[in-house]
């Protein structure tokens, strides 16, 4: 019991403290950063006298903590699970620890910044969200603090809203954040059907249970393992997706140091070490997860000795180590792996800290010690082999290109195969179709032999064409919204077909789409309305400054639409998915694609209209590419 | 090999650099008018072309006008007056309505940038996404100066040779399309052929290169910086517009080609009808005229109690038989208040302000350095170097630095060793502030204890080319000419101060502009050494004796250094001084702590980690932490709320409070009739004063565009400049942490002499004129005999009368001090 009340608090004295950072007025600097610093010093004291207690009294035995359940029907049941081990105990205190010297750093450092109680509720909120995962004991939970992981980052990548770059680059992290959740996502359907319940982190230290079930389903075991290893590449920059690290840091150094110096950072480590006994006996994946590892350092040690800022260096130089991290992970060295992981995580947060200093510590070291020309090791390389890699570093390996060609241009050009469609004609289009699609529904007896087989492939395959459509709309913001809400639409059809569901269950779906998205609609049409001539999705327009009220309201309408934890969408998505069958492969890639880029439409709405630079001219505003 | 370019397009080139930002590498941080460009244009209309034409906002906004108009921070007197003198008695109300009541929320876009647009807007090329990711990557590189740990590769011979000679010993590329690497190689081409190939008409290669030029002005005006001044680069590189621009205009045809294929017309043939020329005269608009009067109220609800407290001087008070002692400063507006707290807890002392290099020019040399560092005016070229020997090293290693940390293995096992340390060495930084070795401090730029080479042996005895040291008669001209400025040849003390000044601030970018911008952006204790050494020289005694000064036998000169951040000082060969000397000095030095302990407290005031109201001496205790606090972005605030010059003598305006916004230069003008040193006096002030105050404005007014915006994101660019994320331009120009407090004002720089003598000086030098004619500056001479204050306008002194007609007296400053963080008005000392 009392473990269950001081692991519970873990989440709760963050939620807590969050909560009321944002009855902070905005003036009150004190009372904003002091809210912050003593939530935070709070859970920094708890965790350690829990840790103390944990390691002498339960001899560091794995805790878990059946929380509640958020939802039940039949045999599904969406619990919420903490579980606490030793990679519970490092993440967290070195996590509770980093955090407190941050706030504590931030309290000064923001001082007069425009932005200053915004920044701290983001900060809080990242606190949340990082223990909860840390703390989570199933795919479920872990899910909820990963999906607000992805916003915190958003939220403080784009912190200097009003500029470009940030804003473009916060969309840009956070659409790589999302591409790599299509793999736990894809993994934690495929487990459902594996263990054929929501199985927790403790039931897999059961070596016997584990090897039993893998050996009936090879395949999928493999599946899975390969879904966590996407998402833990996304969250840790490994290759493909390193180059959103150093993109990323784009917020107040302190904000860069805790976030992408240390812990999000390591999250795909988290991840691999969370799951390490699911797929500590699959050679194949071990060997995977080494080689990604290895060849990440690879390439990311040469990139970073080229770079000529001093954050984009420490960056790559980070993304080695944790490629290293991820090769140690596989060879099953946990704990030098998380001694490694809590190491780098001092150390780049300290050299991110300081790296301003550069500037004054490397001239002075220089004029006392300055030697013209010092050969490197690639100088001793033939002259065409080293200019080559040097060019090739210096374009960091063209990763950043490599994600636009590869996945945002292709459904780009899909999606543009829809540019008939138009706010005034879309439900002209939808409401018959859907019609008919519904008629379907109730009247299967219709339906010839054999193709009910392909008719919830087919729905969802329609939902995902909007969803494209509307991650490549460049003129309708409306349109790009109502193509996602009706993206819901096809998708909860789609899965009805599949076998007579609860009614509950498609209300618990679509309850959270159609009150969001009704709130959604209305700050668009009212913007509209008051800026005709600067409402499209061409650009950045920046309305923040002069809508802030609409501008929040409308970020957590699409947090509402994107199905984040506020929504009884979320777990509306995972019953869902708990309908698609084992062997509907396509479906559950249909549905998850879905969902990752409708998140990332909707996300892209918010930025063009609100973020960036303002499009009017009365103010000072920052030049585009600075 | 840089590819020929026609004269016309010479001339271009030469232009645009001319308007682009001017600022040097971080480490030769100086001050500088932003807008220099426009200084051959009368203020306000500058203002207004510069504006129209690259969009800054180049006053407060007419809402902050408003606001503080509201909070009586804009007197509606000063501004009826101002309403008046502008627009004549019918048009008053008219234009007074406008002023408070217009909305004004419609401006134009800027004029720069629109040829450029038309890629977008006809072709859908977003050519900046596409080309400035890799030209500023290729910059970065090639320009570092020791972040990269594998440097640039090919040798230093011009960018474009180097981009050329790396791109064609590669198999990987720069460039992807064939006829770009062809124009590359081939060495006949030149700017002309690809301007063709992207604009199509001479007309408007003019206009499309300042477009081009202008989407990135920070890297841009570094390139034409270090084109000019390549000795600012220690590691280094040779660099030119020109080759940029061909560099940049190869990568935009480029990416054209890639994007559109080899068949695209050139842009001439999709401009827009109605395409406004770049820097045309503008005319005369209701939005400037309400800008410019708003700013001229603002800044004369200051100037007007200025001037009427200046008129107030009692001067005959302040004559005094003895001193005890003198001191002089550097005419820094930060050793406005430390001087005030000097005569405050020692009124029978005297100090002087003067620019604190000290009328010494020099380089000098320390020990173990292997560069000179210039320690005189930026403009200034010396012919002499102060070597130092015999110093101990002042470097200290930080492996959080090192190369080491960022490889493969050892950053495996330093991130398992060291880290650790890292989060102690983190969590001690951060409560417990203590000195470090990523510290900057203005104590470490000499060894107290070194040697320095000061007189020279032999004229023939050359290093680098420059005299070592220097001879007598070098000493005692400088001398003379420093003494003669600040009007101080008679009634020596027995000890007479010299003190520079530095500043010491840790994770800050822009340390080099904290330090003495008369030393170029260095701490001023050599120059303060070097002084007083010259002052103690029997030799140069004699002969300045020849030349009518007398200094007694008992005088001795003591120099010194006054760190502004810490407020703390220390002194030089103190083991010249006598027995008696030395009893005074130590005597003294109680002043001194005293008077810093103040100091430090009335600067606390607008520190918002330190309680004001605590005793003085446990302030300055919180102060000198904060100078080592990693996590302070403003350890002290530097020149912001700067304001005013005052030239004249110290006992004119000792009886004012002018809140630290004021740099007091000491000059008599009984012993100047024919305004010599007043010649050499403004020929200095204007530029520098004038160039800090200037820089303070345009970075306040538009922190976006001619400031660099918040420091909190920036990221160290090759050690050369900063910029936000890994992608962004450079930004120069000030950040925001160091304007905050500070109100944009032109400065007013009053002199105490007959303004027929000051108006015939001024004219003598067209350079410093343009400053006055212009109002860039502006000029106020203070009759010193009836006291009447005329302000220079068009050409003369015209005489100007006070709205104020008394200052209020303060009872209790040091209650007043602490009562507010906002700036405070004039008062009357008591």
């Amino acid at each position: 019991m009392e473990n269950q009340i001081i692991i519970s608090s873990f989440v709760i004295i963050p939620f807590v403290g969050f909560l009321l950072s944002l009855l902070i007025p905005e003036k009150n600097e004190l009372g904003l950063s002091r809210m912050a610093f003593f939530t935070i010093s709070l859970q920094l004291a708890s965790i350690l006298g829990y840790i103390g207690y944990w390691l002498i009294v339960l001899r560091a035995r794995p805790v878990n903590i059946p929380e509640f359940v958020l939802y039940q029907h039949h045999d599904y049941e969406f619990l919420i699970d903490f579980y606490f081990d030793k990679v519970t105990a490092v993440y967290l205190f070195v996590g509770a620890f980093v955090t407190f010297l941050i706030t504590q750093y931030s309290k000064y450092y923001l001082h007069l910044e425009e932005g200053y109680k915004r920044f701290f509720n983001s900060i809080l909120f990242f606190y949340l969200a990082y223990n909860l995962t840390v703390l989570a004991g199933n795919f479920e939970t872990l899910f909820i603090g990963w999906e607000m992981l992805g916003i915190s980052s958003f939220l403080l990548i784009a912190f200097y809203r009003n500029r470009y770059l940030p804003v473009r680059n916060a969309v840009k992290v956070f659409s790589i954040y999302r591409i790599g959740d299509i793999g736990i996502i894809l993994a934690m359907w495929a487990s459902h059907h594996l263990w054929h319940e929501n199985i927790t982190f403790l039931k897999l230290n059961n070596e016997q249970l584990v090897i039993e079930h893998l050996s009936q389903h090879g395949g999928i075991g493999l599946f899975i393992a390969l879904g966590i290893l996407v998402a833990a590449a996304a969250k840790s920059a490994q290759l493909p997706f390193s180059s959103w690290l150093p993109r990323a840091m784009e917020g107040p150094t302190p904000s860069s140091a805790i976030f992408y110096g240390s812990l999000s950072v390591h999250f795909g480590v988290f991840l691999l070490l969370r799951t390490f006994p699911f797929w500590e006996h699959q050679i194949t994946a071990r060997v995977l997860i080494g080689l990604l590892g290895l060849a990440t350092t690879l390439v990311a040690y040469p990139i970073a000795r080229v770079q000529s800022t001093i954050k984009s260096q420490i960056a790559y130089a980070s993304i080695a180590q944790i490629g290293i991290m991820f090769i140690e992970v596989a060879l099953g060295l946990q704990v030098l792996a998380l001694i490694h992981f809590a190491g780098n995580a001092f150390l780049r947060t300290y050299q991110l800290l300081v790296s301003p200093s550069v500037v004054s510590y490397m001239i002075r070291d220089q004029f006392y010690h300055f030697k013209p020309k010092e050969i490197s090791v690639e100088d001793t390389f033939p002259k065409r082999l080293e200019y080559s890699l040097f060019i090739l570093s210096l374009k960091e390996w063209n990763l950043d290109v490599f994600m636009n060609r590869w996945v945002f241009s292709p459904i780009k050009k899909v999606g543009s195969k829809l540019d008939f469609l138009t706010p005034k004609n879309l439900l002209l289009y939808f409401l018959p179709m859907y019609g008919v699609g519904l008629y379907l529904y109730f009247h299967q007896e219709y339906l010839p032999e054999g193709i009910q087989v392909f008719i919830p492939g087919t729905f969802a395959f329609i939902g995902m064409m909007m969803v494209f459509k509307a991650f490549s709309e460049r003129n309708y913001p409306r349109l790009a919204w109502m193509l996602v809400m009706a993206n819901h639409f096809w998708i909860a059809l789609a899965v009805s077909f599949n076998e007579t569901f609860d009614y509950n269950q498609t209300l618990i779906y679509l309850s959270g789409v159609t009150v969001f998205g009704i709130l959604g609609y209305v700050i668009l049409e009212y913007l509209r309305k008051k800026e005709p001539t600067y409402f499209d999705m061409n650009q950045y327009y920046g309305h923040v400054y002069e809508y802030r009220i609409q501008a929040l309201l409308f970020l957590i309408a699409t947090l509402g639409l994107m199905a984040f934890p506020i929504s009884p969408t979320f777990i509306g998505v995972d019953l869902i998915f708990s309908h698609i069958h084992e062997d509907q492969y396509l479906l559950a890639f249909f549905d998850s694609a879905s969902f990752i880029i409708g998140g990332i439409a909707l996300i892209r709405i918010y930025s063009r209209l609100f973020l960036g630079p303002h499009i009017k001219n009365y103010h000072e505003k920052a030049l585009k590419s600075s | 090999m840089t590819p020929h370019v026609s004269s016309d397009l010479h001339h271009v080139i030469h232009e645009l650099g001319h308007f682009l930002p001017a600022q040097a590498p971080l480490k030769d941080f100086v001050h500088h008018n932003t807008l220099h460009a426009f200084q051959h244009l009368p203020f306000h209309e500058a203002l207004q072309t510069a504006a129209e034409n690259f969009g800054y906002k180049t006053y407060l906004s007419v809402e902050s006008f408003r606001e503080l108009y509201a909070k009586n921070k804009i007197n509606e007197d000063i501004l009826d007056r101002v309403i008046l003198a502008h627009k004549g008695k019918k048009e008053s109300a008219k234009w007074k309505d406008a002023m408070l009541h217009k909305d004004c929320k419609k401006q134009p876009d800027a004029i720069v940038g629109r040829i450029r647009k038309v890629w977008q807007s006809h072709y859908h090329v977003n050519l900046d996404k596409e080309t400035h990711t890799t030209l500023f990557r290729m910059l970065g590189s090639y320009l570092d100066q020791g972040i990269a740990i594998w440097k640039f590769p090919v040798p230093s011979k011009g960018f474009l040779t180097a981009i050329r000679n790396l791109e064609s010993n590669s198999f990987t590329n720069l460039f992807k399309t064939e006829r770009a690497k062809i124009l590359l190689f081939d060495p006949q081409t030149k700017l002309e052929d690809l301007l063709d190939i992207l604009v199509g008409s001479k007309v408007y290669f003019r206009q499309y290169l300042f477009d081009q030029q202008f989407a990135h002005p920070g890297w841009s005006g570094m390139v034409a910086v270090l084109e000019h001044q390549p000795q600012s680069l220690l590691d280094k590189k040779s660099i030119s517009l020109n080759d940029l621009i061909f560099v940049e205009c190869l990568l935009e045809i480029d990416a054209l080609d890639r994007r559109l294929g080899e068949n695209w017309d050139p842009l001439v043939k999709h401009l827009p009808e109605d395409l406004l020329p770049i820097l045309t005269k503008t005319e005369g608009k209701e939005y400037y005229e309400v800008l410019k009067m708003w700013q001229e109220a603002f800044e004369w609800t200051y100037f007007d109690q200025v001037i009427r407290g200046l008129q107030l001087s009692h001067e005959k008070d302040f004559k005094k038989e003895a001193t005890s002692f003198q001191a002089l400063f550097c005419i820094d507006d930060r050793c406005c208040s430390v001087r005030r707290y000097i005569e405050r807890f020692a009124p029978d002392s005297q100090t002087f302000g003067t620019a604190g290099f000290f009328n010494i020019p020099f380089f000098f040399q320390p020990e173990h350095g292997k560069f000179m560092t210039k320690v005189c005016p930026a403009p200034v070229t010396p012919t002499h170097v102060i070597r130092e020997s015999e110093a101990k090293l002042r470097h200290e290693k930080d492996s959080h630095f090192s190369k080491h940390s960022k490889g493969i293995f050892g950053g495996w096992a330093i991130s398992q060793t060291m880290g650790f340390w890292s989060a102690v060495k983190m969590a001690k930084n951060i409560f417990r502030p203590g000195p470090t070795s990523a510290m900057v401090s203005s104590f470490s730029h000499m060894d107290p204890k070194g040697k320095l080479s000061i007189e020279c042996k032999s004229t023939d005895h050359k290093y680098h080319g420059l005299q070592v040291g220097f001879t007598l008669e070098e000493m005692t001209n400088s001398l003379e000419g420093l003494l003669k400025g600040i009007g101080l040849v008679k009634n020596f003390a027995p000890l007479v101060y010299i003190f520079g000044h530095g500043a010491s601030s840790v994770n800050n970018t822009h340390y080099a502009g904290y330090d003495c911008g008369a030393c170029s952006g260095r701490s001023g204790s050599v120059n303060a050494r070097v002084g007083a050494y010259f002052g103690n020289h029997p030799e140069v005694r004699k002969a300045l004796e020849e030349r009518g000064i007398s200094i007694p036998v008992a005088t001795q000169f003591v120099g010194g250094l006054h760190d502004t951040t810490r407020d703390e000082m220390e002194f030089y060969d103190l083991d010249v001084l006598t027995e008696d000397n030395m009893l005074r000095h130590q005597n003294n030095l109680q002043t001194f702590e005293i008077a810093l302990d103040y100091n430090a407290k009335e600067r606390s005031r607008r520190f918002d980690t330190v309680d004001s109201t605590q005793e003085a001496a446990k302030v300055h205790e919180k102060v000198k932490l904060r100078a080592l606090s990693l996590f302070e972005p403003r350890p002290e605030w530097n020149h912001a709320t700067n304001a005013l010059c005052v030239i004249g003598k110290r006992e004119s305006n000792k009886h004012l409070f002018l809140d630290k916004r004021a740099f007091l230069n000491s000059y008599d003008y009984g012993i100047d009739p024919e305004g010599k040193y007043l010649l050499n006096i403004v020929k200095a002030v204007a530029p520098v004063c004038g160039g800090i105050n200037l820089e303070y404005y345009f970075s306040r007014v538009d922190n976006q565009r001619l400031g660099a915006g918040s420091k909190l994101p920036h990221n160290v660019m090759g050690l050369i400049g900063v910029a936000n994320g890994i992608d962004g331009d450079l930004r120069p120009g000030l950040p925001r942490q160091m304007i905050n407090i500070h109100d944009p004002l032109r400065i007013l720089i009053t002199v105490e002499h007959f303004p027929e003598t000051v108006l015939k000086t001024i004219k003598t030098h067209d350079a410093t004129y343009e400053w006055f004619a212009n109002e860039w500056v502006r000029l106020v001479a203070i009759h010193p005999e009836t006291k009447e204050a005329f302000l220079f306008k068009g050409g003369e002194f015209i005489p100007y009368l006070p709205l104020a007609k008394q200052i209020e007296k303060v009872q209790n400053l040091d209650e007043l001090l602490v009562s507010t963080s906002e700036n405070l008005p004039v008062y009357l000392l008591s």
